[in-house]
């Protein structure tokens, strides 16, 4: 994520829109409620109470305060205090948040309180891959730019689509170079996605980014291309974090190979459709065969509209036949894990929806904060400007050593609400992953379906046989229209023989490839939610000790008021 | 009690002292207790009075009051002591379902009680006969003061007063002044102008301050929340990860809790002090409200007197026998007139030491919930930072 990128969306209009509010002068800094304007209007004013603010424990660039100059398709981080009061601020939805201060070096030690490597390069795989791996692959995508289509279509200025610059750098020796850089358009991310679910059938593949449909109009602004943009970043990384997908041809493929993306596309679901419709007929008439190269593939994608009906009435005879299938999942340890992701998924969803409660909680809690202190600071000045009496002037400087605590305590909430945001969004990372789950262990579900399909065929073929045999055995000299047949079907049944026995092994590598990822599912997500907890639980003690320590000053101050009130 | 002015020294429960003692008067408003059904029902409160005083009826006095009690002898001083900022009453209703909430019945006994200390430390209101009143006749009495007040029942001086307004309104409008006689000193300009102003800014910093309670509740609650959802969430996970889980929801159901309690300290010592602070300054927008009626009344009836004294001039050289009469007119009015200079100089002797009186307690009153403020924010924290800190080492045990 480029930290400069966010220099082109404008800070201007979202300095301007917290302006309605009005800025007050102290002395004759104007204190308008920014926290780089606050910083200099605190110290031309308050110079005899000199606080100087801690340091920013974002290494911002200098103007973007990550709550004043986030890209504008998230107001929600926009400045709170504007004193329009019905105005109202969106919880930061997990994946629209950018962290880009905290691109590059962040683990800066805060008041001995470490802030936890806060790098959301690759969310996920960093933090864990920090210590043993060498292996390094960083993916950025950026630049957005519009092209136009090159086709024979007589309406003019349609078919423009925006292509992406997708940066890499690597030290993966298989990549063959340590940087490198292609233009993609989205087409192509969903045709990398399809060849992947073909060739990684089993594993658990993160999902990619969802068609919009949407108008082509809205397709172009920048709002949307910006979100498109960083989805397709977060994609990627994900991609690239997949112990086996990461060394994969596609992705290589994807990531390098200049021009047109050499990988064969999909075909849309009606184009296939009507292909399986023409070659239907041929295959009811003639004894048609699922060829074993075919049945690697689920019927689901592919064209052989019979090899789909026959699987899809084989599934309701699972579910409803009297008879149970030759093969079965019998695995019943596959069928506890397939239970316990489940149940993981709920209580995922569940924890997902109440972190966003609880970032928005503490995001009000720091604005309101904020808001409070503001207020305190127009009673100073007023007090001040009206003093006729010296109990004004001792109460105006009581209010100011609040306000002045509040406007800090409010900055300290939401800065941990930044933190917090990136850590529970690990909660939703995971959440996102039980669609790749669902996927690989439907990919297991139609191998079997396959499987059980040929068996049945197989045993339907074996059963036509043995009578056509004991028919013709009863003729003497034989039928030679029957015996072709039977000869027919021998070969038939041979075929299909080798086809169960691939769709057999192809299950089988399924089943495996399941196992693995669930294995690796367990490790990661153990070693990521425990880099979440800490992560979270750090940054609260450290912020709450801050913000008990600006507190303690002005109770301290204050202190002579405690000796008066009994 | 931090209003009592004096405090003797070994309890307050004694019998007359001797005439030597310090004199003390102390209130308390406590107990409150729903009374009546339905529409009707309404909060009673105990008033008990102990004082050597000798206006009063002995050391110790009980009764019960309610609500519009206080408002009677709040109306009565107001009406007596013009002039004088009389300490505000807390607001009269709430939406109908918060009426009976603890939280509210609580906070309504601790501004009564602030009301009636107040009103038993001022120097001059102390005195005051209605104070006695209220504080000492039983229920039936006051139950007859209080509607006989507020009824339909209005003394005939009201009505007169009343009537008075109007007539001088009309004859305002008759002699071309619009607007009606305003004091035009500087001083005081300013003065005003600093309550108007005031009260706009007090307004905005309850506002917040109200809504900084409603925040710690929120957040209170989403943790709360969060909580039961990650121990749900480590009830999937095995082992380490799972007591983790269940320990960090745990925590947060603490902290939760904490944010509560904090959410009611400062609706109690911060909210509701700043509350009490606009509603002072309201108190005195009233006050002024009066002093603007009585300089008014004072400036109409000089009018009324030159009329006069040219009238009786002009009767006195016309040797009319109307003489008489004009003079006993003149004479009763030029009465009134002093009377009304009087009335408008004490209101304004009154007010300029009110006004150093009410900067001075509210410094005070401000430095105290500040400290107050500051206390409980820097108490949480401490014991938000305290709670999430016990979890480090056994979340570092889990990843080893």
């Amino acid at each position: 994520m480029m930290g400069s990128e966010n220099q082109g969306f404008e800070e201007a209009h979202l300095y301007a829109s917290k302006e309605e509010m009005e800025s007050l002068v102290l002395g004759d800094a104007s204190i308008s409620y920014s926290n780089s304007d606050y910083r200099s209007a605190m110290s031309n004013s308050l110079s005899d109470t000199h606080h100087p603010l801690s340091p920013p424990i974002l290494p911002t660039p200098a103007d973007s305060d990550p709550l004043l100059a986030p890209p504008p398709p998230y107001p929600e981080l926009r400045n709170p205090s504007s004193h329009d009061n019905s105005s109202y601020i969106e919880p930061p939805s997990y994946s629209d948040v950018i962290f880009s201060p905290f691109d590059g070096d962040t683990s800066s030690e805060i008041n001995g309180v470490d802030s936890p490597s806060p790098s959301s390069d690759s969310p996920i795989s960093f933090s864990r891959s920090s210590s043993s791996n060498a292996e390094y692959i960083k993916i950025t995508v950026s630049n957005p730019q519009k092209e136009l289509e090159v086709t024979n279509s007589i309406v003019p200025g349609s078919n423009t689509y925006v292509t992406y610059l997708i940066t890499t750098r690597t030290n993966i020796p298989e990549f063959g170079a340590s940087e490198f850089s292609v233009r993609r358009r989205f087409r192509d991310v969903v045709t990398l996605s399809d060849r992947l679910a073909e060739s990684y059938r089993g594993f658990f593949i993160p999902p990619r980014p969802d068609k919009s449909v949407v108008e082509s109009q809205v397709m172009q602004k920048q709002e949307f291309v910006e979100q498109r943009r960083v989805a397709l970043e977060k994609y990627l990384r994900r991609l690239a974090a997949h112990p086996f997908i990461k060394k994969s041809d596609e992705l290589k493929v994807f990531l390098q190979v200049q021009g047109k993306l050499p990988l064969p596309t999909s075909t849309d679901v009606a184009s296939r459709m009507l292909d399986g419709a023409v070659k239907l007929p041929k295959q009811l008439l003639s004894e048609s065969v699922v060829a074993p190269h075919e049945v690697v593939q689920p019927a689901k994608g592919g064209r052989d509209l019979l090899r789909l009906f026959k699987e899809l009435k084989q599934s309701v005879a699972n579910d409803w036949g009297g008879s149970k299938p030759h093969v079965v999942e019998e695995d019943k340890e596959f069928l506890e894990k397939k239970a316990r992701m489940h149940d993981m998924e709920l209580q995922l969803s569940n924890a997902s929806q109440q972190a966003e409660s609880l970032v928005k909680a503490q995001q009000d809690m720091g604005e309101t904060m904020g808001e409070l202190g503001l207020a305190f600071i127009k009673l100073t000045k007023f007090e001040n400007e009206e003093a006729v009496f010296n109990s004004q002037r001792s109460r105006a400087a009581d209010m100011k050593n609040l306000a002045t605590a509040a406007v800090k305590a409010s900055r300290f909430y939401r800065e941990l609400n930044l933190h917090t945001v990136k850590h529970l969004d690990t909660l939703h990372e995971y959440l996102g992953l039980m669609l790749a789950v669902h996927g690989a262990f439907s990919d297991r579900t139609s191998a079997l379906l396959t499987v059980q399909t040929l068996l049945s065929d197989l045993s339907s073929f074996k059963s036509r046989a043995e009578k056509l045999e004991a028919a013709s055995s009863k003729i003497f000299g034989g039928d030679k229209s029957r015996i072709r047949k039977i000869e027919e079907l021998r070969e038939t049944i041979s075929v299909t023989e080798d086809a169960k026995n691939v769709a057999i092994r192809e299950y089988e590598r399924i089943k495996e490839n399941n196992w693995t990822e669930l294995e690796r599912l367990d490790k990661e997500r153990h070693a990521d939610f425990l880099n979440m907890l800490k992560g979270f639980v750090v940054n609260q003690v450290g912020y709450a000790e801050k913000i008990a320590n600006v507190w303690g000053k002005v109770a301290e101050e204050t202190s002579a008021y405690a000796r008066e009130s009994s | 009690m931090w209003m009592e002015q004096q405090r003797s020294p070994s309890g307050s429960s004694q019998g007359p002292r001797s005439p030597s003692a310090q004199p003390y008067l102390s209130v308390s408003v406590t107990d409150p207790v729903k009374l009546g059904n339905g529409v009707q029902a309404y909060i009673s409160y105990r008033v008990v009075t102990k004082t050597n005083l000798p206006e009063y009826q002995g050391p110790e006095k009980i009764v019960i009051r309610r609500y519009s009690d206080f408002v009677w002898l709040h109306d009565r001083l107001f009406e007596n002591y013009k002039g004088i900022f009389i300490p505000p009453l807390p607001e009269k209703s709430a939406v109908e379902k918060f009426r009976f909430s603890a939280e509210f019945i609580e906070m309504r006994r601790q501004a009564l009680d602030l009301f009636v200390n107040r009103i038993a430390s001022h120097h001059e209101l102390r005195q005051s006969e209605d104070l006695r009143t209220f504080l000492q006749v039983d229920e039936e009495v006051m139950e007859r003061l209080r509607s006989y007040e507020t009824g339909i029942f209005k003394k005939p001086g009201d009505l007169m007063q009343i009537f008075k307004d109007v007539q001088s309104k009309v004859s305002d409008v008759v002699l071309g002044k619009e607007k009606p006689v305003e004091e035009s000193h500087p001083e005081y300009e300013k003065m005003k102008h600093y309550i108007f102003e005031l009260e706009n800014h007090l307004a905005e910093a309850q506002k917040q301050a109200y809504r900084l309670v409603k925040r710690h509740r929120e957040l209170g609650n989403s943790l709360s929340d969060f909580g039961k959802a990650v121990k749900l969430l480590g009830a999937c996970e095995e082992n380490a990860l799972g007591k983790a889980f269940s320990e960090l929801g745990a925590k947060s159901e603490l902290v939760a809790v904490k944010l509560q309690k904090e959410a009611h300290e400062l609706l109690m010592h911060f909210e509701e002090p700043l509350k009490d602070y606009v509603r002072a300054v309201q108190s005195i927008k009233a006050t002024i409200g009066e002093r603007a009626t009585a300089f008014r009344q004072q400036c109409e009836l000089a009018e009324t007197i030159k009329l006069k004294e040219i009238n009786l001039d002009k009767l006195m050289l016309t040797r009319s026998d109307k003489v008489r009469e004009a003079e006993i007119e003149y004479r009763e009015l030029k009465a009134e007139s002093e009377e009304a200079i009087r009335r408008f100089e004490t209101i304004v002797r009154r007010m300029n030491e009110e006004m150093v009186r009410f900067q001075e307690k509210k410094t005070t009153d401000m430095g105290v919930a500040f400290h107050e403020f500051a206390k409980g924010q820097s108490r949480l924290a401490n014991g938000i930072a305290d709670a999430w800190r016990s979890l480090l080492p056994k979340l570092e045990a889990c990843s080893v």
